[in-house]
C-alpha cells in the first residue's frame, strides 16, 4: 500500500511562498518523477511528504489517512538523500540495520533482512566496510538498502544520482527502475534531469515556480505539452520556438518544433538559414542553424548528414508535429 | 616542487630554524638534567658536587610527591570530564537557532580570555569566600553552613575554577564539530525512527569523537602544568592537599631554594608528561586518523 494524496498543499518559508496550493494524487505502486529547474519547489514538496518540512496549509494523506502532522518516522516512508546520508562511523551492515534496530525488530529477523537486501543490491561482500571505503555507486546502493529493509509504503528519492558520474548514472537508473518493477512499491523521485524523468517515470509532474505545470506519462508530456515551459523542458535537445505572425498562417503567436521534426533541404523550405556548428554523434547529427531572422534552431538529422559549417540550408517542419502556442504560452490544441 | 634539487634546498633553508629550535629545547633540558644530578642549594653555597640519583630519590620518596602525583591526575581527569561533558551540552545548546546567537557565542568564549590569576582571584574573592562570597550568601539564605572552599575541598575548588576557564574552549571546538555534521544524516535518522536520544548516541557522539580527542589532547598538555590558579588561591594547601607536580617543583626549587631537587622534579615531570602523552596517543590517537 502506498497511495499519497496532496490536497491544497502550500509551503511558505518565512514570508516567501515556495509552493502554491497544489493538488496531486499518487497511486499505489506508481513511479512518479518530480522534475523542474532548481528552486521550483520539487525537493521541498518531497521533504514535506517525508515530514522533514512542515506543511503551511493543506493536507497530505498517506493511504487515505491524514498524515500532515505525523512525525517522519511514523509515516512509513523511506527516503534516499542526494548526499546518501549514510552514517559514516557505522559499517554497511549497521547502516542498513539502523532503522530495524530503532524499530526493535528481533535480531534474527534483522540478519535475514540485511542478507536479503544485500543480495538484491549486490552488497554482500561489502557488509563489513565503512561507507568511506565504498565507491559512489555502492554508497548509493547502501542508502537504497537502508530504505528497502524498512519495507516502506513508498520510497522517496531526492536527486539520488546527481553525485554519480555519467556512466554510473545510467547503470543506477536502470537498477532503480528494475527495483521498482520487482518491489512494485510507490516511488517518488525528484530530479532536475528530464532524461531521468523520461526514462524512469510512469508519470511525470513538471514543476515550475512552486506549481505543477503538467502531470502525465512521459509520452503525453512529450507529445502534448500544455504550455511552452513543459514543451521546452521535456525532450533533448530542447524544442525550438519560432515566433510567427499572421501571414505565416499558423494561427498562433509562436510555434514549437522538436529538433527531430525538421526536414532539411538545399533547395527549398519554409525557413532559410545558415549551418553553424555540426555535432556528429555517429548515430545522429545535431546541426545548429541560424535562421535569416536571427533565431537559432537545433536540428536532429541522421548520422550521415552531409551539411557542413556555413552551408546554406532550407528547413521545413513536419506539419503534424508542430506545436502551436498562444501569446501567454499555453498550447493551442 | 618535489625535484631532488628543491628538496635538498628546502632542507638547507629549514636548517637554521631547526637548529634554533633544538637549542631552545635542548639547552634548558640539558641544564636541568645536569642540576638534577648535583647537590645545588642556593642557601648552602658549596661544591655543587655530583651526587648521582640522590635528588631523585629524595623527590620520589617524599610523601608529598605521591600526593601531588594523584592530585595532578585528579585535576586533569576531573577538568577533562567536566569540560567535555559540559562542553557537549553547551555546544548542543549553542547550536540551537536562538535570537542573538552570535553574541551569545562570543560571550560564552569570554572566560577563556581572562588570565588564570585573575579568574582564580575572582572565584576566590567573589564566589568561594566563606564570609563574603556569593556561595556563602546562597548557603546562608538556604539555611546551610557556608563551605570554606579552599580549606574543606581545596582540590575540587581548583578543579571548578579551571573547568570554568576551559569549558568555553571545549564548547567552541565541539560546537564547530556539531555544525559540520551533515543535516541530511540527522534527517535520515529522523526517518529511520531515531528519537532525540538515539540520534545523540548514534549520530552526534560518534561524529564528535575526533573533536573530543583533540580537546583531550590539547587540554591535557595545559592541565598538567596548572600553576597560577593554585598559587593565588590555596598556595598548594592545606598541607599538600591541592599541590600538583608543577606546584611541588616550584616549592622545591623556589621556596626551599633546592635547585637540584627541583630539577630532579622537573625531569620526573617531563617523564610523566611523556608517559601520559604516549598513553593518550595509543588510547585515542587512532581517532585522529582517517
Amino acid at each position: 500500500m502506498g497511495s499519497i494524496t496532496l490536497k491544497k498543499v502550500t509551503k511558505n518559508f518565512d514570508k516567501v511562498n515556495v509552493i502554491k496550493p497544489l493538488d496531486l494524487e499518487i497511486k499505489d505502486g506508481e513511479f512518479i518523477v518530480f522534475v523542474g529547474p532548481s528552486g521550483c519547489g520539487k525537493s521541498t514538496l518531497l521533504r514535506m511528504i517525508a515530514g522533514l518540512e512542515d506543511t503551511t496549509s493543506g493536507t497530505i494523506e498517506i493511504d487515505a489517512k491524514d498524515a500532515t502532522d505525523t512525525p517522519p518516522a511514523k509515516r512509513g516512508l523511506a527516503m534516499v538523500f542526494q548526499s546518501y546520508a549514510l552514517y559514516p562511523h557505522m559499517s554497511v551492515k549497521n547502516n542498513i540495520a539502523f532503522p530495524l534496530k530503532r524499530a526493535k525488530v528481533p535480531e534474527q529477523e534483522i540478519e535475514n533482512k540485511i542478507a536479503q537486501a544485500a543480495k538484491i543490491l549486490n552488497l554482500t561482500e561489502y557488509l563489513d566496510r565503512k561507507p568511506g571505503q565504498l565507491s559512489g555507486g555502492q554508497r548509493q546502493r547502501v542508502a537504497i538498502g537502508r530504505a528497502i529493509v524498512r519495507q516502506p509504503s513508498a520510497f522517496l528519492f531526492d536527486e539520488p544520482l546527481s553525485n554519480l558520474d555519467a556512466s554510473l548514472r545510467v547503470n543506477m537508473r536502470l537498477e532503480i527502475s528494475e527495483l521498482h518493477k520487482s518491489l512494485k512499491t510507490t516511488m517518488i523521485y525528484v530530479t532536475h534531469d528530464q532524461v531521468e524523468a523520461m526514462t524512469m517515470a510512469d508519470r511525470i509532474a513538471v514543476f515550475n515556480g512552486g506549481i505543477i505545470e503538467q502531470v502525465g506519462t512521459p509520452l503525453e508530456l512529450y507529445k502534448n505539452p500544455v504550455n511552452k515551459f513543459v514543451a521546452g523542458f521535456i525532450g533533448s535537445p530542447k524544442m525550438n520556438f519560432i515566433a510567427v505572425d499572421e501571414k505565416d498562417n499558423f494561427n498562433a503567436d509562436s510555434i514549437g518544433i522538436r529538433p527531430e521534426h525538421f526536414i532539411l533541404s538545399r533547395e527549398q523550405g519554409t525557413w532559410a538559414g545558415k549551418v553553424g556548428v555540426v555535432e556528429h554523434l555517429g548515430s545522429e547529427t545535431f546541426l545548429h542553424i541560424e535562421l535569416n531572422d536571427g533565431t537559432t534552431v537545433t536540428v536532429k538529422a541522421d548520422g550521415d548528414c552531409e551539411f557542413d559549417y556555413d552551408d546554406e540550408v532550407f528547413l521545413t517542419a513536419n506539419e503534424s508535429k508542430i506545436h502551436r502556442f498562444n501569446k501567454d504560452g499555453t498550447s493551442i490544441m | 616542487m618535489a625535484t631532488t634539487q628543491s628538496r635538498s634546498l628546502a632542507k638547507i633553508m629549514l636548517l637554521p630554524s631547526i637548529i634554533l629550535l633544538l637549542c631552545w629545547m635542548l639547552v634548558p633540558l640539558c641544564m636541568t638534567l645536569y642540576y638534577s644530578f648535583i647537590d645545588y642549594n642556593l642557601l648552602i653555597p658549596g661544591g655543587n658536587e655530583f651526587i648521582g640519583f640522590l635528588n631523585y630519590e629524595f623527590f620520589l620518596t617524599d610523601p608529598a610527591f605521591t600526593e601531588s602525583f594523584f592530585n595532578t591526575l585528579l585535576l586533569v581527569t576531573g577538568v577533562l570530564f567536566i569540560t567535555i561533558a559540559g562542553g557537549i551540552g553547551l555546544a548542543i545548546l549553542l547550536d540551537q537557532a536562538i535570537w542573538g546567537r552570535n553574541y551569545v557565542r562570543i560571550m560564552v568564549l569570554a572566560p577563556f580570555f581572562v588570565m588564570p590569576t585573575v579568574s582564580a582571584l575572582v572565584w576566590k574573592n567573589m564566589f568561594m569566600n566563606p564570609v563574603n562570597g556569593l556561595f556563602a550568601h546562597l548557603a546562608i539564605w538556604l539555611g546551610f553552613e557556608p563551605i570554606d572552599f579552599f580549606a574543606q575541598i581545596p582540590l575540587l575548588s581548583i578543579i571548578i575554577i579551571v573547568s570554568w576557564q576551559w569549558l568555553p574552549f571545549a564548547a567552541l571546538i565541539l560546537l564547530t564539530a556539531i555544525q559540520s555534521l551533515d543535516r541530511e544524516q540527522l534527517e535520515a535518522a529522523d526517518l529511520d525512527g531515531a528519537g532525540p536520544f538515539s540520534k545523540f548516541i548514534y549520530i552526534v557522539l560518534p561524529h564528535l569523537s575526533r573533536a573530543v580527542t583533540a580537546v583531550i589532547l590539547i587540554e591535557t598538555i595545559f592541565l598538567l602544568s596548572i600553576f597560577a590558579e593554585i598559587l593565588v588561591t590555596t598556595g598548594g594547601g592545606p598541607g599538600y592537599a591541592s599541590t600538583n607536580i608543577t606546584y611541588l617543583i616550584y616549592t622545591q626549587s623556589l621556596l626551599q631554594y633546592d635547585v637540584g631537587g627541583g630539577s630532579a622534579g622537573g625531569i620526573v615531570a617531563v617523564i610523566i608528561a611523556n608517559i601520559v602523552a604516549i598513553f593518550l596517543m595509543r588510547l585515542i590517537g587512532k581517532n585522529l586518523e582517517g
